[in-house]
């Protein structure tokens, strides 16, 4: 029997939707349970009939996790950073960006190649120097140029802005340039604005880098003053007088901003993840 | 120098600078240190010491096994899954589409040591939640963390929840940039879904495809904070010892830096390897 293309239809949804929705339930849980456990007792969370629905301890797991860590301390600390690492490095790129989209030099091809060719290469390839040399050279283990100034190598900031700005109109640069505009300005004044949402996307993605970053930190500031959240949460894990409660409730405080973030600036979010991938 | 020269290196120098001093410097610095032998106080140039180590370690030899089973098992099973997902985001068939979005998107922005805690503590072995699911099920439970197959396959299946949204926004961005027409006359031509899916879609988004491939798989031999914190330092007995874990024991609890370098180029000649690989499967025939 052949199906009409109405019934075909009808089976192809519910064959689509019975499948992508009780995974997207089973996608979810991790979340949710992370959620309701930072609100348990630990004899809630491994009670054999543990329900999935919040409890009235929160506040309790989160007091103690601050006694264990100043957790308030550390989450500035990866605030301050986060901000200020995304704010530079998005300047800093997006200079270098608009130099190789905008100017015809000696050494463009060289400096473009150099930074597509390296861009496979993993981070543990310069974490051993690194060290050496912020730690060792410097003497700057456990200060804020530690943990700001060294991600600020990443290089994908400046492939994102040179695409951005080389499809710009060059019309509008060469009207302002007789307009007696220098080129510091027309960069600042023009090129900037016309580029925000890509400067968003940018933003965002390099404030989620800075902000979940876990070994740099780990290895280079390890005074609990100056340690990031992650790490210091990180620190806990399997550590058997510190309770699963206010584990959770410290993971939940590290998450549950960036998944508000994400609802309001999903927009910003999506494009910048998937800027990588449209040539 | 040419007025426009100075400027365009006016708005480079300062990324440059520290592009120069994070990056390309480290990397021939590690290449050096790779060849001294570093155990000592004074480092002495041994070029054979550590490539040669490296060989016979059977430390080294697990941790690159373990990597490598990871990146064959769970990289296939992620981007079959984002593709899938990505094509039933992209259908009009979807109900709930706002909240099936959110549900696979969310995990890319969970903080990695939160993911971790939390799969550490579902995965728990005694009346953790998914062993009591499973016995309420009347199912047997299993000792997740203590077996090195399931530890390995808690590592997997992790790294699949966090990453496979990822994907999935990038293989999204691809098919959104196929022409709809397509899908139209093939329509009229009665061509099923499965058809279309397989003859259109699959060979339209290989360029995408290869590229979070690509992605993928650098990330993959990187793979760290989940062996660290998950399965406790790569356990157990060394059951999920990744590379990197590997070079930061050596760089980090050992201070042999020469042989951490050694092992750290390893793990990039692979990356660079398999990039290259894909990237010949994706090239344009001619």
């Amino acid at each position: 029997m052949r199906l009409t293309k109405q019934q075909r239809r009808r089976r192809d949804t519910w064959a689509l939707n019975l499948v992508i929705l009780p995974l997207a339930v089973v996608w979810f849980l991790p979340i949710w349970a992370m959620i309701v456990f930072a609100t348990m007792p630990d004899s809630g969370i491994f009670s054999p009939d543990v329900t999935l629905l919040p409890s009235t301890e929160l506040m309790a797991n989160v007091r103690a996790l601050e006694e264990e860590t100043s957790f308030s301390r550390t989450f500035l600390n990866s605030l301050v950073t986060a901000l200020v690492y995304a704010t530079l490095s998005v300047l800093l790129t997006s200079m270098a960006g608009w130099a190789l989209a905008s100017y015809r030099f000696a050494g463009k091809v060289a400096v473009t190649g150099i930074l597509l060719g390296t861009l496979t290469l993993p981070f543990f390839v310069v974490v051993i120097p690194q060290f050496i040399l912020v730690a060792r050279d410097f003497g700057l283990a456990n200060t804020w140029f530690a943990l700001i100034v060294p991600p600020l190598f990443n290089a994908l900031g400046v492939l994102f802005m040179q695409k951005a700005f080389s499809m710009m109109p060059n019309e509008l640069f060469d009207a302002a340039r007789v307009e007696g505009a220098n080129e510091w300005q027309i960069f600042i004044h023009i090129a900037l604005p016309l580029a925000k949402p890509m400067l968003a996307a940018l933003m965002i993605i390099l404030f989620l880098f800075s902000w979940n970053n876990y070994l740099w930190p780990l290895l280079i500031n390890t005074r609990e003053s100056m340690m990031t959240a992650p790490v210091a949460l990180g620190s806990l894990i399997g550590v058997t007088r510190v309770s699963w409660g206010s584990i959770m409730a410290g993971s939940i405080i590290l998450t549950v901003p960036m998944l508000v973030l994400f609802i309001l600036l999903q927009k910003y979010f999506v494009s910048g993840i998937a800027a990588g991938a449209v040539k | 120098m040419p007025l426009r020269t100075r400027v365009a290196y006016f708005f480079l120098a300062p990324f440059i600078l520290i592009f120069v001093l994070f990056w390309i410097w480290p990397i021939g610095y590690s290449a050096y240190l790779s060849l001294l032998n570093t155990r000592g106080a004074v480092y002495s140039f041994n070029p054979e010491m550590n490539w040669g180590r490296l060989l016979l370690d059977p430390a080294f030899s697990n941790a690159l096994k373990n990597t490598l089973i990871f990146m064959v098992i769970q990289v296939p099973i992620m981007m079959v899954l984002a593709t899938l997902l990505a094509v039933a985001l992209n259908s009009s068939l979807l109900k709930a589409r706002g909240l099936v979005r959110f549900a696979f998107f969310a995990p890319v922005v969970v903080s990695e040591v939160a993911y971790a805690a939390i799969f550490r503590l579902m995965f728990n072995a005694d009346l953790g939640i998914v062993n009591t699911t499973l016995a309420s099920l009347g199912l047997p439970e299993v000792a997740w963390l203590s077996n090195p197959a399931s530890a390995m396959a808690v590592i997997i299946m992790a790294v699949t929840w966090r990453w496979v949204g990822y994907n999935t926004i990038i293989i999204l961005s691809g098919l959104q940039s196929i022409p709809q027409d397509i899908y139209e006359a093939a329509e009229i031509d009665g061509v099923s879904r499965i058809k279309q899916f397989l003859r259109i879609t699959v060979p339209l988004l290989k360029p995408v495809l290869i590229f979070a491939s690509v992605l993928s798989i650098i990330g993959s031999l990187q793979l760290f904070t989940e062996p660290f914190l998950i399965t406790d330092r790569g356990g157990p007995g060394g059951a999920t010892e990744t590379l990197g874990l590997f070079v930061y024991r050596q760089g980090f609890n050992q201070f042999n830096f020469g042989y951490a370098s050694a092992a750290a180029y390893a793990l990039a000649a692979l990356a660079v390897t398999f990039s290259a690989i894909n990237l010949w499967f994706g090239r344009d025939r001619p």
